[in-house]
C-alpha cells in the first residue's frame, strides 16, 4: 500500500511545486513577452500570448530614450555599496550573537526585526529632512547607507542563524589545538561559514536591487537607480506598457542572471538549518 | 611534563556556584577520571583546567606555572570532545595536521607524525577523507590522533565514548589506556560511567554537585568509600544499603553491603527474604530479593557461576562482616 502511495504522492507534489512555481514567474514571464510586442499588441484584448510578430523597437525606442547605463551603474553602485557596507556590521554584530551571546540577545534580535514592521513612510520625512540637511539628497552614497540600514536587521538575523548552526566545540577545538583568535577566524569559522555569508551576501543585493520606495523618494537624476528608470516609464506620457515592459525587463535583467547563475547557493544558503 | 594543580578553584555562572573552591592535584603521567551523576560539574571542572572557561577564584598551575590567566592556546593541552569536533571541511590528514601548522612544526616532521598516528589509530587508509564519511569510531580516533601528535603535556577527554555503541566502547576504552601505557602521558579523563572510571583510571575523583567527594585508586575507592555516596556510586550493581535495628546492632545509621559480598542459601542464613527475579547471565546470577531487613528497597546479590532460584523462592543472606561498611547519619564512613 505505502510502496503505491507514495510515488503519486509524489508525482502530485511536483505538480503542485511547478504550478505554484509557474504562478509566481508569470508576471515577470509576461513583462518580458510584452516588451517584445508594438504597443497595439500589448494592449490588444484577448491579450495575445506568443503568436505576435517579435520586435525589438521598444529596447531601440528606451535605449534612444534613456540613458540605460548610467541608471545600471548608479544600481550596481548602490546595492554593492550597500551589501557591503551591511556585511561588514553584519558579520561582527552576527558573530558576537552567536558565540557569545548575553541574556538580552534574543530581545535585540526581536527588536531589530520589529523595526522591519513599521511602514517605511513613516520614517520618510524625518529621513528626507536628514538628507537634505546633511546633503545626501541624491547622492549614491546616501542611499547605500539608507539601503543598507534596512536591510541589516535581514542579513543579521539571517547570519545569525547561519553562525549558530557552527558548533561551539569546533571553534573551542581549534582554541586547544593552538589557534589564535585570528586563525580560528580564517581557518575554521569562514570556511566553514562561506556559503552562508555568500547566500546572505546575494539577498541583500536582490534586496538592495529591488527597493523602490527609497530608491525613488530619495533621487532626482544623478543617483537615480534602475527602478528610477522603470517609473519614468509608467507616468508622464500616459502608458506605455510594451516600453514599460522593456524598461523593466532591462532592469531586472541583470538581477535576473545573478539569480539564475547562484539558485543553487541562494537554495542551499536559505534552508541550511532546514537540510543540514 | 604535566603536572596539574588546582588551588582554591571556584567557579560561578552568574549568581549559580558550580564549582565551589576545590583543591586538586593530578601527578605528572597519571591517568586521573573525574567521575559524577550528570550535571554535577565534571565538564566545567575539565574546561577550566583547558582554559575555556574562566575560573571565578583561585590558580591553576600546570607543572608549578601559573597557567590561571593563560589562554587555552598557550597550556600545551589537548583535548578530545564528546561530539569529537572535527573540522568537517578539512580531510583527516588536515585535521590531524592542524594542531601542528599552528605550532609551526616542519611539513617533514608533521608528514612523519601524522603517518606513525594513522598507523598506531588504524587512519592509514582514510587519511584523504572528510570527517563526514567516517563511523563513529573512526571519527574519534580522528579527534585522538588530533591531539597525541602535538605532544601535549596532558591529555583532557570529555566523555569521550559517550557517543558510540556498547561494542566499540569497550574497544576504544583499551586502547585509550594503551596509548596512556604507550605515552606515559598526564591524561585526565570525564565520565559518569562508574566501570569506565574503575576501569581506566590510575586515581579516580568522585564529584557530587561540584564537590569532590573522595579521591582514590579505583580499589581505595571502592573497599574504603568514605560516604554514602561514593559508596553507592561506585561498584556494580550498586551497594545494598540497610538501615534501622540491624545497622544500629552494629552502630551505625546505615551499613552498606555489596552484592558480591552476600553468601546465599536455600536453606539457612542472617536474613530471610523472597526472590523477586533472577538473571542468569552463566557466568554469574544476579538476585533481586525482597528481605525482611530491608523492606522498602530490593536487595542485589550476585553469585559466581549459576544459582537457581525462581520468582518467589524464599532464600537466606548472609553478608560478609568484614565486607559491611558502616555509615553515620551524616553519610560519612565509621571504622
Ligand atoms: N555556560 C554555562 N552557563 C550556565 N550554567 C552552566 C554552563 N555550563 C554548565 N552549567 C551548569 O553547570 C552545571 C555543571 O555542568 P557540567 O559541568 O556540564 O556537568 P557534567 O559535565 O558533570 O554533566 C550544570 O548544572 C550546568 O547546568
Ligand atoms: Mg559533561
Amino acid at each position: 500500500m505505502a510502496r503505491s502511495i507514495a510515488p503519486r504522492r509524489k508525482a502530485i507534489n511536483t505538480l503542485l511545486a511547478w504550478s505554484i512555481g509557474f504562478l509566481i514567474f508569470f508576471p515577470i514571464l509576461w513583462t518580458i513577452l510584452t516588451s517584445f510586442k508594438t504597443e497595439a499588441t500589448a494592449i490588444a484584448n484577448p491579450p495575445v500570448f506568443i503568436g505576435f510578430d517579435w520586435t525589438l523597437e521598444n529596447y531601440q525606442a528606451v535605449m534612444e530614450r534613456s540613458n540605460y547605463g548610467r541608471f545600471l551603474w548608479n544600481s550596481i553602485v548602490i546595492a554593492g555599496g550597500s551589501t557591503i557596507l551591511g556585511i561588514l556590521i553584519a558579520i561582527p554584530a552576527a558573530w558576537s550573537m552567536a558565540f557569545v551571546p548575553s541574556k538580552r540577545t534574543k530581545d535585540i534580535l526581536l527588536w531589530m526585526l520589529s523595526t522591519k514592521m513599521l511602514p517605511a513612510v513613516g520614517v520618510l520625512y524625518p529621513i528626507y529632512l536628514l538628507f537634505i540637511r546633511m546633503g545626501l539628497l541624491d547622492t549614491k552614497i546616501g542611499l547605500m547607507i539608507v539601503l543598507m540600514l534596512i536591510n541589516l536587521p535581514i542579513i543579521v538575523w539571517m547570519l545569525y542563524t547561519y553562525f549558530k548552526e557552527i558548533p561551539g566545540e569546533i571553534l573551542e577545538a581549534a582554541r586547544m589545538d593552538g589557534a589564535t583568535l585570528r586563525e580560528e577566524v580564517i581557518y575554521i569559522l569562514t570556511p566553514m561559514a562561506i556559503p552562508g555569508i555568500a547566500s546572505t551576501l546575494l539577498l541583500n543585493v536582490i534586496l538592495a536591487w529591488n527597493e523602490a520606495f527609497w530608491t525613488l523618494n530619495l533621487t532626482a537624476a544623478k543617483a537615480a537607480p534602475l527602478t528610477a528608470f522603470i517609473a519614468s516609464y509608467s507616468s508622464p506620457e500616459g502608458l506605455f506598457y510594451a516600453k514599460l515592459s522593456a524598461a523593466s525587463t532591462m532592469a531586472i535583467a541583470p538581477i535576473l542572471i545573478l539569480g539564475w547563475f547562484s539558485q543553487k547557493q541562494l537554495v542551499s544558503g536559505l534552508t541550511f538549518g532546514a537540510v543540514k | 611534563m604535566g603536572r596539574i594543580t588546582l588551588d582554591k578553584v571556584s567557579k560561578s555562572f552568574g549568581d549559580v556556584e558550580v564549582i565551589p573552591p576545590l583543591d586538586l592535584t593530578i601527578e605528572d603521567g597519571e591517568f586521573t577520571v573525574f567521575v559524577g551523576p550528570s550535571g554535577c560539574g565534571k565538564s566545567t571542572l575539565l574546561r577550566l583546567i583547558a582554559g575555556l572557561e574562566d575560573i571565578t577564584s583561585g590558580q591553576i598551575r600546570i607543572d608549578s606555572e601559573d597557567a590561571t590567566n593563560v589562554p587555552p592556546a598557550k597550556r600545551g593541552l589537548a583535548m578530545v570532545f564528546q561530539s569529537y569536533a572535527l573540522y568537517p571541511h578539512m580531510s583527516v590528514r588536515k585535521n590531524i595536521a592542524f594542531p601542528m601548522k599552528m605550532a609551526g612544526i616542519d611539513q617533514a616532521e608533521q608528514d612523519k607524525r601524522i603517518d606513525a598516528a594513522a598507523k598506531a589509530l588504524n587512519l592509514t587508509d582514510y587519511l584523504d577523507r572528510r570527517p563526514g564519511q567516517l563511523s563513529g569510531g573512526q571519527r574519534q580516533r580522528v579527534a585522538i590522533g588530533r591531539a597525541i601528535v602535538r605532544e601535549p603535556a596532558a591529555f583532557l577527554f570529555d566523555e569521550p565514548l559517550s557517543n558510540l555503541d556498547a561494542a566499540l566502547r569497550v574497544g576504544m576504552r583499551l586502547e585509550i589506556s594503551e596509548l596512556h601505557e604507550r605515552l606515559k602521558t598526564t591524561m585526565i579523563y570525564v565520565t559518569h560511567d562508574q566501570v569506565e572510571a574503575m576501569t581506566m583510571a590510575d586515581k579516580i575523583v568522585v564529584l557530587q554537585a561540584g564537590v569532590i567527594e573522595q579521591v582514590g585508586s579505583p580499589l581505595e575507592l571502592y573497599e574504603r568509600p568514605c560516604n554514602k555516596f561514593v559508596a553507592g556510586f561506585i561498584g556494580s550493581p550498586k551497594m545494598n544499603f540497610i538501615e534501622g535495628k540491624e545497622a544500629a546492632n552494629l552502630g551505625a545509621t546505615t551499613i552498606g553491603i555489596r552484592p558480591e559480598h552476600i553468601s546465599i542459601s536455600t536453606t539457612e542464613g542472617q536474613w530471610k527474604g523472597t526472590v523477586g527475579v533472577a538473571e542468569h547471565l552463566g557466568s554469574d546470577t544476579f538476585l533481586y530479593i525482597h528481605a525482611d531487613v530491608s523492606p522498602n528497597e530490593t536487595m542485589t546479590v550476585r553469585v559466581d557461576g549459576e544459582f537457581s532460584a525462581r520468582h518467589g523462592d524464599t532464600v537466606y543472606l548472609t553478608p560478609r562482616a568484614e565486607r559491611i561498611h558502616k555509615f553515620g547519619a551524616d553519610g560519612l564512613r565509621i571504622e
